[in-house]
């Protein structure tokens, strides 16, 4: 098996309380299916901040029209399969995409629990 | 002896690199580190025949060895691995790479279709599939592949790399599409088989006008094609167009080397057995219906290959091939050819007026049959004071030997002293390509 990232981009003008349920639904079909190692939605690009050198900027790090707005990391033998994963992803369909990179190492921990 | 060796070597590397690096990459799933090991083998043949004489089976014995280097050099990867877990803390698990064992010989489809599936994968550039394939498929040298692509050979290398890399570190799967997925991915792998075919059919570079490893290649891999997808006419469709095309190979250039137009050509030498075998495909596949863009190619090269003379070519119908074919497939080079049949059809001025059409959205920029199609109709036009700028456009995009001294020809038709000079200049460099290609005349 090998990892996976899915990098989200919702398109224009997805947002809407329906795209936002059909998210979550995909998201609970990836965890019954097992192959769901971790799952983040981002706050929107405009609360970003970045560093470069010494400087701190305002907004995200690349200045692009599309930004990413969440990520999860799945688990698929091949990239055949990780893109019929990926395919899924509501945003393919909301006028948004989804980019797949394969993970090169990583690390996660569990927050304690109370 | 070493004459011998090195020979049985060459032809091991024609007809079997496809077929050892194919075995490899089973064995690696990364083909640049397959390539390395295939590279090894075929250097220990040069080192271990000469003495151990050549094995019964030279691609047997390749294949045997660039396979145990390849599950030498996964097994140090493996134990590399383990190290390191040991120095690093586990991230994730680091499952070994179970090593394929051979698989028995028979039933399989040929290894060579599935690298071939491998190296067109969607998610490569469609820019580096052909290249790739004609590089681990296919063995050409990369400054080859360069200048079928017409670009530098440093810049086609990094192509190349990043693709390899990125197949080993994305784990680009080493198989044949399942039934379902087999539709999607099936236009992509007929696009590089024939660019396989024409490639090799009009040689990128050097003195001789056709490769015929390279056609022959092509073609063994419509076959095989046709074999594991029978009820897909496209399929059979290409496998036509290029046993149509093929069956003229020994007829497109004359005893010197230079290139024959098809009224120039000898009929009686074309290979009627694989135009009869062309048609029986043709016509199956059009019962299909709604022709494709490969069906309805073979059946215009098809109707060029039966007429029993030049003459007798039937244009109306081959151009209303041309214009089905435009509609499915809008491509600029069938339009352009298209522009032929409608000069024989309606005269040369609408086909130039046509052709000035394409000419004008650029897409053709830099395709060298665009200028000498252009020069053709202009001269029979009587016009070959347009003419002559237009057969030196030609010639400054034509790569191989054969089509420049056909264009020089042509352009001596219109302007004797422009195509003296370039005679003159030529002439030292048209010397050494002959003397390479036929050391025997010495």
């Amino acid at each position: 098996m090998a990892q996976y990232a899915i990098l989200i981009y919702p398109g224009d003008s997805a947002g809407g309380p329906e795209d936002l349920r059909a998210h979550d639904r995909h998201a609970v079909e990836l965890e019954e299916s097992g192959c769901l190692t971790a799952a983040f939605a981002l706050a929107p690009g405009a609360t970003a901040t970045s560093i470069r050198g010494e400087a701190v900027t305002d907004g995200t790090f690349v200045d692009a029209k599309e930004v990413v707005a969440g990520f999860c990391v799945i688990e698929a033998p091949d990239l055949d399969a990780a893109l019929r994963i990926a395919g899924r992803n509501p945003a393919v369909r909301q006028g948004g995409g989804v980019e797949v990179r394969p993970v090169a190492g990583g690390f996660v921990r569990t927050p304690a629990h109370g | 002896m070493t004459l011998d060796v090195r020979e049985a070597v060459a032809d091991a590397h024609r007809r079997g690199w496809a077929m050892v690096l194919a075995a490899t990459v089973r064995v690696t799933r990364d083909p640049e580190l397959a390539e390395e090991c295939v590279q090894e083998a075929y250097a220990g043949a040069l080192a271990a025949w000469p003495a151990a004489g050549v094995p019964d089976n030279p691609v047997g014995w390749l294949t045997t060895t660039a396979r145990r280097r390849a599950v030498d050099a996964v097994r140090r990867n493996q134990v590399y691995r383990t190290k390191l877990a040991l120095l690093v803390p586990p991230g994730e698990d680091e499952q070994p790479a179970e090593i394929a064992p051979p698989e028995p010989g028979g039933a399989v489809p040929d290894e060579r279709l599935r690298l071939i599936f491998m190296c067109c994968h969607p998610a490569l550039s469609p820019q580096v599939q052909p290249a790739l394939t004609l590089r681990l498929v296919c063995g050409l040298s990369t400054a080859d592949i360069a200048h079928a692509f017409l670009v530098a050979e440093p810049t086609m290398a990094a192509r190349l790399t990043r693709a390899k890399k990125k197949i080993a570190a994305a784990r680009i799967p080493f198989r044949v599409p399942s039934a379902a997925e087999l539709p999607g991915r099936l236009p992509g792998v007929l696009g590089v088989i024939h660019l396989l075919f024409t490639t090799g059919h009009t040689a990128p570079s050097g003195a001789l006008l056709v490769r015929a490893d390279l056609t022959g290649q092509a073609l063994h891999l419509a076959r095989m094609l046709r074999d594991l997808m029978p009820g897909e006419p496209e399929v059979r469709g290409l496998l036509a167009l290029l046993l149509v095309t093929d069956a003229r190979r020994g007829t497109r250039v004359d005893a010197e080397g230079r290139l024959l137009r098809l009224d120039q050509q000898d009929r009686s030498r074309w290979d009627r057995a694989a135009i009869a075998e062309a048609h029986d495909l043709i016509v199956d596949a059009l019962h299909a219906g709604r022709p494709g863009r490969y069906v309805l190619q073979a059946a215009i090269a098809a109707l060029h290959a039966q007429a029993p003379a030049f003459e007798q070519t039937d244009w109306p119908q081959i151009l209303t091939l041309y214009d089905h074919l435009v509609a499915v497939w809008p491509s600029p080079v069938a339009a352009l050819n298209r522009t032929v049949a409608l000069a024989h059809v309606h005269g040369p001025a609408e086909a130039l007026r046509d052709l000035e059409r394409l000419e004008a959205d650029g897409r053709l920029a830099g395709y060298r049959y665009l200028p000498a199609v252009k020069a053709d109709l202009l001269q029979q036009l009587g016009r070959p004071a347009e003419a002559a700028p237009a057969y030196r456009a030609a010639l400054e995009l034509a790569g191989n030997e054969p089509e420049r001294e056909f264009l020089t020809r042509r352009l001596a038709g219109v302007d004797p002293p422009a195509a003296a000079s370039i005679r003159r200049a030529e002439q030292p460099v048209r010397a050494a390509a002959r003397s390479a290609s036929a050391p025997s005349d010495r």
